[in-house]
């Protein structure tokens, strides 16, 4: 939920920059490729679902503010625009894309320095992230970025309203919730379900088409590809097994005294 | 050979030391000579059971008040680091803080680091993490290949908690470095969403309700079966996302890591990302009404029928019981 309060002190809007990862349709199971034993990198891109809840955030508070513009930033292989066409749809007014064949193996802190650098051109008031990716869900990319911005955060974002220069923030916690006040620019990771992200309409999707989408490489942001990707990797992975499957166990199908079979089985545990 | 050093990021609340912060702790002391603790609060208060479960010192950055720890027990940790006193490895809990805490160390020193960790080995004189991938069905082991620290995120219930014969853990003080803007947010109120009966990660019974109990209301049927058993009621992310219970019932990736003696899960398709938040329950009962739903695959006990048929009747057969 997004609320911007009238004593807002940003006269010249907000100005919010969401990453928004591109990745393969989750639907279609993912595979290590055995040679470079990093995910396969072959299929049409999507946009994260988990990125939609930023997208819907930045549009409602640059709404609530009055004045301002969604700008998406994104760091994908080849050119891909699949997911940033989405998120363009829906009403981000432009794009920075990041794409290098040096970026190819790139863990999340490789990614935090290029989406870093892309961001840092675009001067926002605001960064909006998900908490976690559907597909490398390390969930570290949001803060690695705020700390090479030299900037605040606050992760798991439940809710922000920007007043004054400064975002309160509602902080998912153990118990509950916390509320944080984090001044202005910041970086706010969000989780997921927060917001209803609209649907992109027809006028959208078209609309969409003519925005425009900087394509920028390493040497555009002035990062030295010996830093990121493979060359910049210092972890290795030394073994892929599969996992020990659970074994399945009974299946009965209820003929009106399956509660029965489920309290026998308490029982015999002795939980009861 | 070996690994001399290992820091576990610590973190407690009212109730004292977190389960994941004692749980690295016992992995820990097997895998190194030296295991420490970093933390900020006050760490006299959980030296005790700190030292028992294998800490020798407790380094904390005292009293951070409404800050929070990221940026700050970060910058402390890169202080060490910088000074030839700090670890070769540093654990932290795939929590909120423990991300924060590794995120930052991780760009402040130029880092990566090794995420969703459930098991850790000693490999030469380097530590390799253990990562479950496609939703727990291949397992990958990374280690860093140079000699900078290594820092991994683990996820809970990962290992057992034990004591050892540990003694209290002595107190040192560890000082924050510049922070600049980064450390500018601070907590102006908690806010906790009461709940009765034992905690979802603590329950020996977990009753756990999702999208085939068809609507809202009928979640009822789940928090009074977990009543029942003495039990707590959890979800999956289809109905927390709907709003019918709040993101703390969540089991699975994104939410909380189950290990209970009994886990019953009722009306739950058993898709990777809640599999993987369950699945190293002792027993499993499993109530859906289709046959082919992936979650028969793990249970011990599948029902292959209706919740709304056999819910209500468990719930009447337990309160005949008194
Ligand atoms: C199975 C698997 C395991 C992995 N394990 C590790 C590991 O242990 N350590 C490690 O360093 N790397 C790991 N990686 C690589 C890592 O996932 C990638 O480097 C990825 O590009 C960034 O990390 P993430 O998706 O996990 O980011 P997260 O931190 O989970 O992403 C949070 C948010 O940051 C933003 N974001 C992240 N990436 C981009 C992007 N490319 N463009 C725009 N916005 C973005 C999005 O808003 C995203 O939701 C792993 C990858 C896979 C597939
Ligand atoms: C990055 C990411 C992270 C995620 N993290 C999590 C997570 O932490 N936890 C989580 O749970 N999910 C998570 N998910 C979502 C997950 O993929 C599934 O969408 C979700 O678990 C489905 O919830 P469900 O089983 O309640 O709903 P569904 O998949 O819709 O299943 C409902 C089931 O109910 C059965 N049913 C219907 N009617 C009846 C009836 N009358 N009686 C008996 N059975 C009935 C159906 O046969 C079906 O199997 C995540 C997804 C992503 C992409």
């Amino acid at each position: 939920m997004v609320r911007l309060s009238s004593t807002s002190g940003t006269l010249c809007g907000m100005n919010v920059v969401v990453c928004v990862k591109q990745i393969p349709d989750p639907a279609d199971p993912g595979a290590l490729d055995p040679e470079t034993r990093t995910l396969k990198r072959d299929v049409k891109l999507i946009l994260d679902e988990s990125d939609s809840y930023g997208v819907e955030m930045g549009l409602q508070l640059v709404d609530a503010a009055g004045e301002g513009e969604v700008t998406l930033v994104s760091m994908a292989p080849n050119n891909e625009v699949g997911g940033l066409r989405t998120a363009l749809a829906m009403g981000a007014a432009g794009a920075v894309l990041v794409s290098d064949g040096a970026l190819a193996g790139s863990d999340a802190l490789s990614t935090a320095k290029v989406l870093a650098a892309a961001i840092r051109r675009c001067e926002p008031d605001l960064v909006l992230t998900a908490t976690e990716s559907s597909d490398g869900y390390t969930g570290t990319v949001p803060v690695q970025v705020a700390e090479l911005l030299g900037l605040p955060s606050v992760t798991f974002g439940k809710e922000i309203e920007v007043s004054g220069g400064a975002a309160t923030v509602r902080r998912q916690t153990e118990a509950g919730y916390d509320e944080v006040e984090c001044p202005l620019p910041a970086v706010v990771s969000v989780t997921a379900g927060v917001v209803e992200p609209r649907y992109p309409s027809f006028k959208g999707i078209m609309a969409a088409k003519n925005k425009p989408v900087e394509e920028l490489d390493l040497a555009g942001l002035g990062i030295d590809p010996a830093t990121v990707g493979w060359a910049g990797a210092r972890q290795e992975i030394t073994e892929i097994a599969e996992a020990p499957a659970r074994e399945a166990g009974e299946i009965i199908h209820d003929e009106g005294d399956a509660h029965e079979r489920i309290l026998a089985f308490l029982d015999d545990l002795k939980v009861l | 050979m070996g690994i001399s050093k290992i820091w576990v990021f610590g973190e407690a609340t009212e109730a004292g030391a977190t389960a994941s912060t004692l749980e690295m702790l016992t992995r820990a002391r097997d895998l190194a000579d030296t295991v420490e603790v970093v933390m900020s609060g006050d760490a006299a208060s959980v030296a005790g059971p700190l030292g028992a479960h294998g800490a020798t010192t407790v380094h904390t950055i005292g009293d951070i008040e409404g800050a929070l720890a990221g940026p700050r027990v970060a910058s402390a940790i890169a202080g060490a680091v910088e000074a030839g006193s700090g670890p070769d490895v540093l654990l932290c809990a795939t929590s909120y803080d423990g991300r924060d805490v590794a995120g930052r160390l991780s760009a402040r020193i130029d880092r990566p680091v090794i995420t969703n960790v459930v098991d850790l080995a000693v490999d030469g004189d380097r530590l390799l993490g253990i990562e479950p991938v496609f939703g727990g069905t291949t397992d990958v082991t990374t280690g860093f290949n140079d000699d900078g620290l290594a820092i991994f995120l683990v996820r809970p219930k990962s290992f057992a908690a034990e004591e050892s014969d540990g003694g209290l853990a002595d107190v040192a003080e560890l000082a924050v470095g510049d922070l600049g803007n980064t450390g500018a947010a601070t907590v102006r109120e908690r806010f906790v969403e009461e709940s009765s009966g034992p905690k979802l990660d603590e329950a020996a019974v977990v009753v756990s309700g999702g999208r085939g109990l068809g609507d809202p209301e009928k979640y009822e049927m789940i928090e009074s079966l977990a009543k029942l058993v003495k039990g707590a009621p959890g979800a999956s992310r289809a109905v927390v996302d709907a709003g019918w219970v709040p993101y703390s019932y969540q089991v699975g990736q994104t939410g909380k890591v189950v290990k209970p003696t009994v886990y019953l899960a009722c009306g739950i398709s058993g898709a990777t990302q809640h599999l993987v938040g369950m699945k190293g329950s002792a027993n499993i009962i499993a109530i859906n009404k289709d046959e082919e739903a992936p979650i028969f695959g793990v249970a011990d006990l599948g029902i292959v029928g209706d919740v709304h048929k056999v819910l209500p009747k468990l719930i009447e057969s337990l309160q005949a019981r008194g």
